[in-house]
């Protein structure tokens, strides 16, 4: 059997936990194993539906009051408790923070090695992984033999695929967890106050690096005049403390996927691209025709960026589309 | 407070990577070395609580010879010493890292309060070796930390969600694992630079341990390198540009 770590909110199944459930389905399928979930929770009716539309025959819902709140080990401790008595090949999460760190806790109580940010799975003597590293910039393809194989899902890499099975069928599972298990919880959920659209959900991202010189004042005005749109910038502009970290977009920053990405001053680094993979476009502003971003780009204008954002902006303007 | 910070050596590659021969790792022969941004805002949580609390950061990296460098690089930052696992020119799993790095800690003699990890090493990616640390220790763990106040021996965390932040509690002795964003790490001068040179680093050889993947090669993914289209070469491109934004219906 295939155990799946899924993620909710009361009921809500979340978009990785479904592509999570797409790759293990395919595993089960190659390997003729059953497909199970495990949720946490209460609402083991909604997501019984939810993940049943996914390919799960059975969810395993641990209802405790305890774990009402997550816990990072506790949740692991369950994981890895539920995996040894269903005798499970593999168990797969979605690698979110929440699904890295359960599982990362629950491969180490097995005393296995976790193999994170898989985007693929051939199942023969080993499982054959492709994964990614260097936040995607190379892919590593390598063997996982353990006795049971524990992987988390690269988010956003995989799609989503739905079957035409109805609810999966629901069994407790008790977890025996104990206070050590829940040294550490959740105290407090806060809402964030920033302003405008988030950077992950902008339709436009125009983002500013070392080229700006620190001046981001004409990406503002531009930015305030198209809807939907946000900034963004580059590690370089951020270590030299003009814009906050919130603003990065890359390996160690944010990841986007607007329908256009308008880098300006930006040379391309890998672990900048890496951030802006699911852009649909990308229209650079660069003085350097060599620079790497006009490769990556699909459409380019070599100029300065304080005399082109103000153009364009005054251009919006002229035609009309003022905010 | 004593403070355990891990850093792990890795190559500073920059527009395009490309791969050895036998495709196992990435051609470092023009390349310099560092270490990731988490780590960095790791070396920088400790040795500011440290300046608050008092105590000591040793800083510590598993891998080649060589990584004495980034363990420099840490002490000019403000770190008080290294250790250094000196683990050959292979590359070890996290299973491996992990026992190693307990294993180091227990024979340290030193009874760390804090040990601070980044949340994802920056070229593999494992995502668990400070949480394998921790079980290892039998200590309480979070990761992902963007924002981090410890008083009076308990850890008040942050972590980003979508949305907002979570906040945890977690009593020390504990390991925290962290992102980017959580400080901003200071430049060292160039006299921290010299005096870091002459700073003490412990080296030891640690066990091998088995059970990790096994890597058959790497790929660098294809990218779609055709020329992009240029619409100018000055402030007049502007109207092309607009063009573009009301064909893609974002204005
Ligand atoms: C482990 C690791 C993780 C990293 N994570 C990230 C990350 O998350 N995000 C990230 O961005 N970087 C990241 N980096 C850093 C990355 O490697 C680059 O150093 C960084 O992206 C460079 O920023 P930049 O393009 O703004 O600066 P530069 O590389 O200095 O480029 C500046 C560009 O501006 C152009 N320019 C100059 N003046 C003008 C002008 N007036 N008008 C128009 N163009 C102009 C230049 O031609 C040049 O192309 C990471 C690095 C490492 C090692
Ligand atoms: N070889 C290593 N030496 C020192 N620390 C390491 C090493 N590998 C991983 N770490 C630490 O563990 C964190 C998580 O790594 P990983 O589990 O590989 O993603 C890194 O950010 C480092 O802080």
């Amino acid at each position: 059997m295939v155990l799946t770590l899924v993620e909710h909110e009361d009921g809500e199944v979340d978009d990785v936990s479904l592509q999570t459930l797409a790759l293990a389905r395919d595993v089960a399928e190659q390997s003729g194993e059953s497909l199970d979930a495990i949720a946490f929770g209460s609402d083991a009716e909604a997501i019984a539906e939810a993940v049943g539309a996914h390919g799960v025959e059975t969810l395993q819902i641990v209802d405790d009051d305890a774990l009402a709140d997550y816990a990072p080990e506790a949740y692991g401790r369950a994981v890895a408790q539920c995996a040894e008595e269903l005798g499970t090949e593999a168990v797969i999460a979605p690698g979110t923070d929440r699904g890295a760190e359960t599982l990362a806790h629950a491969a180490a109580k097995l005393d296995v090695t976790m193999a994170a940010e898989v985007t693929a799975v051939e199942v023969g003597d080993a499982y054959e992984l492709t994964r990614q590293r260097w936040g995607g910039t190379l892919i590593e393809h390598s063997k996982l033999t353990a006795d049971t194989n524990v992987l988390t899902v690269a988010a956003n890499e995989v799609s989503a695929s739905e079957t035409d099975g109805g609810a999966a069928a629901v069994e407790a599972f008790a977890p025996d967890v104990d206070d050590g298990d829940l040294r550490v919880r959740l105290a407090e959920v806060e809402e964030s106050d920033v302003e405008g659209v988030p950077l992950g959900e902008a339709r436009v991202v125009v983002s500013g690096g070392r080229g700006t010189d620190g001046d981001f004042s004409e990406l503002e005005e531009l930015v305030e005049r198209v809807p939907n749109a946000a900034l963004g910038s580059s590690r370089a502009a951020v270590n030299e403390g003009w814009r906050p970290h919130d603003d990065q977009i890359g390996q160690t920053g944010a990841k986007i996927a607007p329908e256009i990405y308008i880098p300006c001053g930006i040379s391309g680094a890998v672990q900048h691209m890496v951030g802006c993979k699911g852009a649909e476009n990308i229209l650079a502003i660069n003085t350097d025709p060599e620079a790497a971003i006009i490769q990556k780009a699909d459409y380019a204008v070599i100029a300065d960026l304080h005399e082109v954002a103000p153009a364009i902006a005054e251009e919006l303007e002229a035609r009309g589309h003022a905010e | 407070m004593e403070i355990l910070t891990a850093i792990k050596r890795v190559p500073e590659t920059g527009a395009k990577v490309s791969l050895t021969d036998d495709k196992l790792d990435i051609d470092t022969t023009s390349l310099g070395f560092t270490f990731s941004p988490h780590e960095e805002c790791a070396v920088e949580e400790g040795v500011q609580l440290v300046e608050e609390h008092g105590g000591n950061v040793t800083v510590l990296t598993l891998g080649e010879a060589d990584a004495t460098e980034q363990l420099r690089s840490a002490i000019a930052m403000g770190a008080d010493d290294g250790i250094l696992l000196d683990g050959g020119d292979d590359e070890w799993g996290p299973v491996g890292t992990s026992k190693a790095i307990a294993d180091a800690v227990g024979e340290s003699g030193t009874d760390f309060d804090l040990l601070l990890f980044g949340n994802e090493s920056a070229d593999t990616a494992n995502h668990q070796v400070g949480v394998r640390v921790a079980e290892e220790l039998g200590l309480p763990c979070i990761t992902g930390i963007k924002e981090l106040d410890v008083a009076d021996g308990t850890a008040t965390a942050k972590r980003e969600v979508p949305g907002g932040s979570e906040v945890y509690e977690i009593d020390l002795p504990a390991v925290i694992t962290v992102k980017e964003g959580l400080n901003e790490p200071r430049y060292p001068s160039m006299r921290a630079k010299m005096q870091a040179r002459k700073a003490s680093v412990a080296e030891r050889t640690p066990e091998p341990h088995e059970g990790d993947l096994e890597l058959v090669e790497l790929e660098v993914p294809e990218s779609d390198d055709s020329p992009a289209e240029v619409l100018g070469e000055g402030p007049e491109a502007a109207a092309d540009v607009v063009d573009v934004l009301e064909d893609l219906e974002v204005v």
